[in-house]
Parts: C-alpha cells; structure tokens; sequence
C-alpha cells in the first residue's frame, strides 16, 4: 500500500456531475446517480475538483491506495 | 481542444425560455419538458444523468458564474446541502407547486384568470401584456404559475450563483434532490 493524495467525497453529495467533467484525468464518475467516487488510481489530487465543487464536500486528503489493485474506488 | 457536444449548448434552451415567457405566457408549458425528462431518466435508467449533462439551466449558471465570473466562487454553508434542507425545500417547493395546481382548478372552474407572474412566491408582477386569447383560461392560468415556478427557481439560483459557487442551485435544487431520491429508491441494495 502507498500513500498518495486524492480526492475524498463527502456523504453530502447531490451527485450533480460537475466534478466529472472537471476532473482532468476522468478520475471520478457518478455511480448510479447516488454520489460521484474516485478511481484512486487515476486521481493525482490536483484539487481541481475541490475548488469546483457547488457542495464544498470534496476534500484532498491523503490515502493508502494499493498500486496492483484492479480497480481502486473511493 | 475537445469538440464539443449538442448537450453543451442546452443553456440556449433555458435562457431562450425565459425569454419567451414575455412574449407569449403560453411557452411556459414547454417548462414541463424540464420537469418530466429529469424523472423520467431516473425512473426509468435509475441515473442523474440529466443534471450531469442536459441540465440547461446548471449549464447557464456556469457560464454565468464561471466564464463570466459573476460567482464569488465562496463556498456555499454546509446546511445547504444537508438532507433536511433538501428535502425541506423540496417539500416547499412541491407544497407551493400543488397550491399553484390548485389555482389553475379554481380558474377552470370559473374563477377569474389572473394575469401575474409571481416571484419568489410573494411578490405578484402584473403580466397583462400577453396575449392569452388562444387558449382557455385554466390553460393559461398554468401557464402564468409554471412560468412564476420556473422565473422564481431561477432567480434562486442567481442569488446563490453570485453569494457561493456557480452552480450553487444544484445543490438544493428540488428535481435533483428529486432524482436523487428516486435512485436511491431504485438501488436500496448499493446504496
């Protein structure tokens, strides 16, 4: 497991999308219109999504993140 | 630079409604289409995939707000998207809509149509420009109050574009909080 920073969702989301469509590196998605996630893998908390955010519940923080997971959603 | 998509261009939509409405009260029912599509997409698909890409409305607010930088780009308080608040607000929201309902029965019924735009639920604006000679009067009652909903969500949504982050009304906006209900309803075993 390596610590790295990224993107950490508030249980407040309104799954509105803006983050997804910010996200540079298509880190986050919307998962059944219920709340955005991140890919952990993918995401580099660059904080673009942070700033952009119409909830304020995005949070750069630091992670384990497993760097031979298949997939790692956050 | 990414080519961009028809959906994209869907705040024409919404600012050409708005506009609209000046001219002939009656194209406030095609507002419902902004209603109907967003539950229907959840209904059916069990996805936001209307606030996430054809929201025409969110879509002005950022352009408004972001391009033009009208936003403070502050962060909005923690309450506001708080499910009591929501769902609060929803709850008003969906209370005064069925008021508005009830006004449309009234005038079918016989009562005088009443030509005002209300906004922000209190403040009655006389509307008497338009002309409403081509449909029945309960016809253009409905019209008169979809179009006071949707000139008063969206000036909600100006007021808090300016004090917060530009797409600030998605956050307590009464169809997304809507939607997002319904999904939730759709995939209680995931959530």
């Amino acid at each position: 497991m390596a610590a790295k920073k990224i993107a950490i969702i508030g249980k407040q989301c309104v799954a509105c999308g803006r983050c997804v469509r910010e996200c540079p590196l298509g880190a986050l998605s919307i998962y059944k219109g219920l709340r955005a996630r991140v890919d952990a893998r993918r995401c580099v908390g660059c904080g673009k999504c942070e700033r952009i955010c119409p909830a304020a519940i995005i949070e750069i923080r630091e992670r384990q993140v497993a760097p031979h997971a298949e997939k790692a959603l956050v | 630079m990414q080519k961009k998509r028809w959906y994209e261009y869907l705040w024409i939509w919404s600012s050409v409604y708005l506009i609209l409405g000046f001219f002939n009260i009656l194209f406030a029912w095609l507002g419902l289409i902004c209603f109907i599509l967003p539950l229907m997409i959840s209904i059916v698909w069990g996805n936001k995939a209307y606030c996430n890409r054809y929201c025409g409305r969110g879509q002005l607010f950022e352009l408004l707000g972001g391009r033009l930088g009208l936003s403070s780009n502050r962060k909005p308080p923690k309450f506001l998207s708080s499910p009591w608040f929501r769902y609060g607000f929803l709850t008003f929201f969906m209370t005064m809509f069925g008021l508005m309902l009830y006004n449309t029965w009234l005038v079918v019924s016989g009562a005088p149509l009443r030509e005002v735009v209300t906004l922000l639920w209190v403040f009655k604006l006389p509307w008497n420009w338009t002309n409403t000679s081509a449909a029945a009067p309960g016809v253009a009652q409905f019209a008169f109050g979809f179009y006071s909903v949707m000139v008063t969500s969206t000036l909600l949504g100006l007021i808090t574009m300016v004090l917060f982050r530009p797409r600030s009304w998605c956050v307590y906006c009464p169809m997304g909080t809507m939607t997002q209900g319904i999904c939730h309803l759709k995939h209680r075993k995931d959530d």
